[in-house]
C-alpha cells in the first residue's frame, strides 16, 4: 500500500532530486543562532538556468546517513535555517522550489524546549510573506506540522505514491483507537493519499512516478518531477509579486469545509464556498 | 476531562457538594470556588474553564457579542473510527452547548474594543478543524479590516484528527491570517490556557504580537507521552509548563487569571494607540482629534453594528467605566 512505498527506504531523498534538477549546487548551512540541522538541507544553484534557492527534509538512504539527519525529523535549528534561507531568497529575488519528506518534527526534549512550536509556526508565517514563487513538492512522506512548515506555497506538487498527513496512521490509530495496531484502518481513514489530496484542494498537482515507485527508476522520476516544477514556475513568473503573496494567503484560506446557513445565498457556495467540487 | 460543564450543571443542584482541589487536595465551596474564577483558593490552581466562563471572566459586563457562531462543520473525509465524526461531534455540542471548539465576537476589554476569539477544550480536545480555522479567519480579517485588535484565547489538543489532511491545513491558512493582521498592524495578543498544545501552539498561538499563559498552563508541541515513546528521553522537572517556557523564553509573561483583563487591556491600549488606563476612563467619548480613544471607538462600534446588521448593544463608555473596578466581579448566576 502506498504508505510503505512512500516510506521505501531506497526512495529516491531530497539530496538525490537536488542532483539530479539543481547544477551547481552551493550548500548554505547553519541558522545562524546556534547550529546547523542536517535534517533539512538547503542551499542555491541552477534550475534549468536559473538561479534558485532549495530547501528540504533530508532522510538519508543508509542507516549512517539517516541517523545523521535524523530520519529527516528537523529540530528548531532546522525550521530556523529554512527561515534565514527563505529570507536570502527574498532580498535576492530568487524562487523557493521546497521538497517536502518527513515523518513529522523531531520528537525531543531539547526540540522542545528550544522553542519547536514557535519555530514551525513561525516558519509558515514567513512563508506566507514571500513575494517570490514558492513551489513545494512532496516526494516522500509529509508528516504533519513538521512537513507543513516547508509547503505553504504557491504551488503544492506531490508525487504519485507520496503521503501527505495529519499525523501517521499509527499516532491516530494509538489515540483514537487506543491501539496502535489499528494502523491500517487509520491509513484508511486519513486518506492521505496524492489522488485525495488533489480532490480537496490541498495540492495542485500528482506527479507520475515511474512503475512501482520513484525507486524503480530515480532519474525517470526526477525528470518528471523537475517538468511539473518547471511548468508552476512559468506560470508564477505572470503574477506580480504582492499579488503572489495575497494568492498564496487566499489559496490556504480556502481549505477547509465548512458550512454557513447565515451567508446570503450566491456569494459563496453552501459548502464554504470552497468544496472541492467548485474548484 | 471538561471540570467546568460538570461543576456547573452541580451548581444548579440544591446540595452543594464539597469540591476537593486536584492540586493541593483541599476543600472548597463551589460558590466560592466560581467567585475565584475558578482558581483554588488554596494553592492558586487554574482549573480548565470553558469558553462561555472565560468570556464572563475576560471583557467588560454585556460587551460581548457574538458572531458565526452557526458556522458548522461537515465531514469531508467521511470518518469513523470507533464512532463516525458526526456522532462525536453531537456528543460535544450536547455537551458544551457550543457548535464548535471555538466562539468568536468582538467585546470590550477593559475598556478597549476588540475582536474575540476564544477556544472550548471540552470540545473534542479544543482540536482544530476547518471551522475553527474558517472563525479564526474571519476575525483576523475583520480585525484587519476595521482596525481593532486580536485577543484569541487558545486551549487545545491539536489538530482535529478527524478531518485529515485539511485540519493540518488550518495549521497553514490561521498562519496566514496571522500575516494579514500583521500587515494590517492590528495588535494581537493570544492567552494560552492549560493545555495547549500539538498544531494550534504551533501555528497562530504563538504569532501573536504578545503572547503570555496562564500558570500551570502545559504548553507543547510534542507531548511528554509521545517523547518517552520515542527517544525515551528523561523529561526535566515542569517540562512543558508555562513557567518553565517563560524562563525559556517562549512567553512574554505568566498571567494569574484575576489579572487578565486589566494586563491585556493594557496591551491592547499600549499597542493600539490608546492612552492610559485611568484617563481613558474620563477622557472617553469627548470630541478629541484622529487616533483619540473616544472618537474612534465609536466609529468602531458603528461598523460593527453594520459589519454584523444588528444594533449595538452598549457603547464603551460604559464599558471603560468599569475599567475602575477590574475582575473581581460576581459571576453572573
Amino acid at each position: 500500500m502506498t504508505v510503505e512505498i512512500a516510506r521505501h527506504k531506497g526512495r529516491p531523498r531530497t539530496r538525490d532530486y537536488i542532483g539530479y534538477l539543481i547544477d551547481g549546487f552551493e550548500e548554505l548551512k547553519g541558522d545562524r543562532l546556534r547550529a546547523d540541522d542536517p535534517a533539512i538541507v538547503g542551499g542555491l544553484g541552477w534550475f534549468r538556468g536559473r538561479a534558485v534557492l532549495v530547501v528540504g527534509h533530508q532522510k538519508g538512504t543508509t542507516l549512517d546517513e539517516q541517523e545523521l539527519h535524523s530520519w529527516g525529523m528537523a529540530k528548531p535549528e532546522g525550521y530556523r535555517k529554512a527561515q534565514r534561507l527563505f529570507a536570502l531568497a527574498e532580498r535576492h529575488g530568487l524562487p523557493v522550489l521546497s521538497f517536502v519528506d518527513t515523518p513529522g518534527a523531531y520528537p525531543g526534549v531539547a526540540a522542545e524546549e528550544g522553542g519547536q512550536a514557535r519555530a514551525i509556526a513561525d516558519t509558515m508565517l514567513r512563508m506566507a510573506r514571500l513575494s517570490v514563487p514558492v513551489i513545494a513538492t512532496v516526494i516522500g512522506e509529509g508528516g504533519s506540522g513538521g512537513a507543513l512548515a516547508l509547503a505553504v506555497a504557491d504551488r503544492v506538487l506531490m508525487q504519485e505514491n507520496a503521503t501527505y498527513s495529519v499525523i501517521t496512521p499509527e499516532g491516530c490509530a494509538a489515540i483514537l483507537w487506543r491501539d496502535a495496531a489499528f494502523a491500517p484502518q487509520a491509513a484508511e481513514a486519513l486518506k492521505p493519499t496524492a489522488a485525495h489530496l488533489l480532490e480537496l484542494g490541498v495540492v495542485e498537482r500528482i506527479v507520475a512516478e515511474p512503475r512501482g515507485g520513484a525507486h524503480h527508476n530515480p532519474e525517470v522520476a526526477a525528470a518528471s518531477v523537475a517538468e511539473a516544477i518547471s511548468e508552476a514556475l512559468a506560470e508564477l513568473d505572470g503574477i506580480a509579486p504582492q499579488e503572489r503573496r495575497r494568492r498564496r494567503r487566499e489559496r490556504f484560506r480556502q481549505l477547509g469545509q465548512w458550512f454557513d446557513p447565515e451567508l446570503p445565498p450566491g456569494t459563496l457556495s453552501l459548502f464554504g464556498g470552497y468544496s472541492t467540487a467548485l474548484r | 476531562m471538561n471540570v467546568t460543564v460538570e461543576i456547573e450543571r452541580r451548581d444548579s443542584d440544591p446540595v452543594k457538594p464539597e469540591w476537593a482541589c486536584p492540586s493541593c487536595h483541599q476543600p472548597a465551596r463551589l460558590a466560592d470556588l466560581r467567585a475565584n474564577l475558578m482558581v483554588c483558593p488554596h494553592c492558586g490552581f487554574h482549573l480548565r474553564i470553558g469558553a462561555r466562563e472565560r468570556i464572563r471572566q475576560l471583557v467588560d459586563e454585556g460587551t460581548f457579542r457574538e458572531l458565526w457562531s452557526n458556522v458548522l462543520t461537515l465531514d469531508p473525509l467521511k470518518f469513523t473510527d470507533l464512532e463516525t465524526y458526526p456522532e462525536r461531534v453531537r456528543e460535544a455540542q450536547a455537551k458544551t452547548g457550543l457548535n464548535e471548539a471555538i466562539v468568536t465576537g468582538t467585546a470590550a476589554v477593559d475598556g478597549t474594543q476588540c475582536v474575540l476569539a476564544v477556544m472550548d477544550f471540552g470540545f473534542m480536545g479544543g482540536s482544530m478543524g476547518s471551522v475553527v480555522g474558517e472563525k479564526l479567519w474571519r476575525s483576523t480579517e475583520l480585525a484587519a479590516g476595521e482596525d481593532l485588535p486580536l485577543v484569541a484565547v487558545c486551549s487545545s489538543g491539536g489538530a482535529r484528527m478527524q478531518e485529515g489532511i485539511l485540519s493540518l491545513m488550518q495549521m497553514a491558512k490561521t498562519s496566514c491570517a496571522v500575516d494579514l493582521i500583521n500587515e494590517a498592524t492590528s495588535p494581537f495578543v493570544t492567552i494560552l490556557a492549560d493545555p495547549c498544545t500539538g498544531g494550534v501552539v504551533a501555528s497562530f498561538a504563538t504569532l501573536a504580537d504578545i503572547c503570555i499563559a496562564e500558570p500551570g498552563a502545559q504548553l507543547y508541541f510534542t507531548g511528554p507521552r509521545v517523547i518517552a515513546e520515542t527517544t525515551h528521553e528523561k523529561l526535566p522537572q515542569g517540562f512543558g509548563s508555562a513557567e518553565r517556557n517563560l524562563q525559556l523564553g517562549h512567553l512574554d509573561a505568566v498571567v494569574a487569571r484575576k489579572d487578565l483583563r486589566v494586563r491585556v487591556g493594557n496591551y491592547l491600549r499600549l499597542l493600539g494607540g490608546g492612552e492610559e488606563p485611568d484617563r481613558v476612563t474620563t477622557t472617553i467619548g469627548r470630541e478629541r482629534g484622529k487616533g483619540g480613544m473616544g472618537q474612534t471607538a465609536l466609529e468602531r462600534a458603528k461598523a460593527f453594528a453594520t459589519y454584523a446588521r444588528r444594533p449595538f448593544v452598549r457603547g464603551d463608555r460604559e464599558a471603560a467605566g468599569e475599567a475602575e473596578e477590574p475582575a473581581a466581579r460576581e459571576p453572573s448566576p
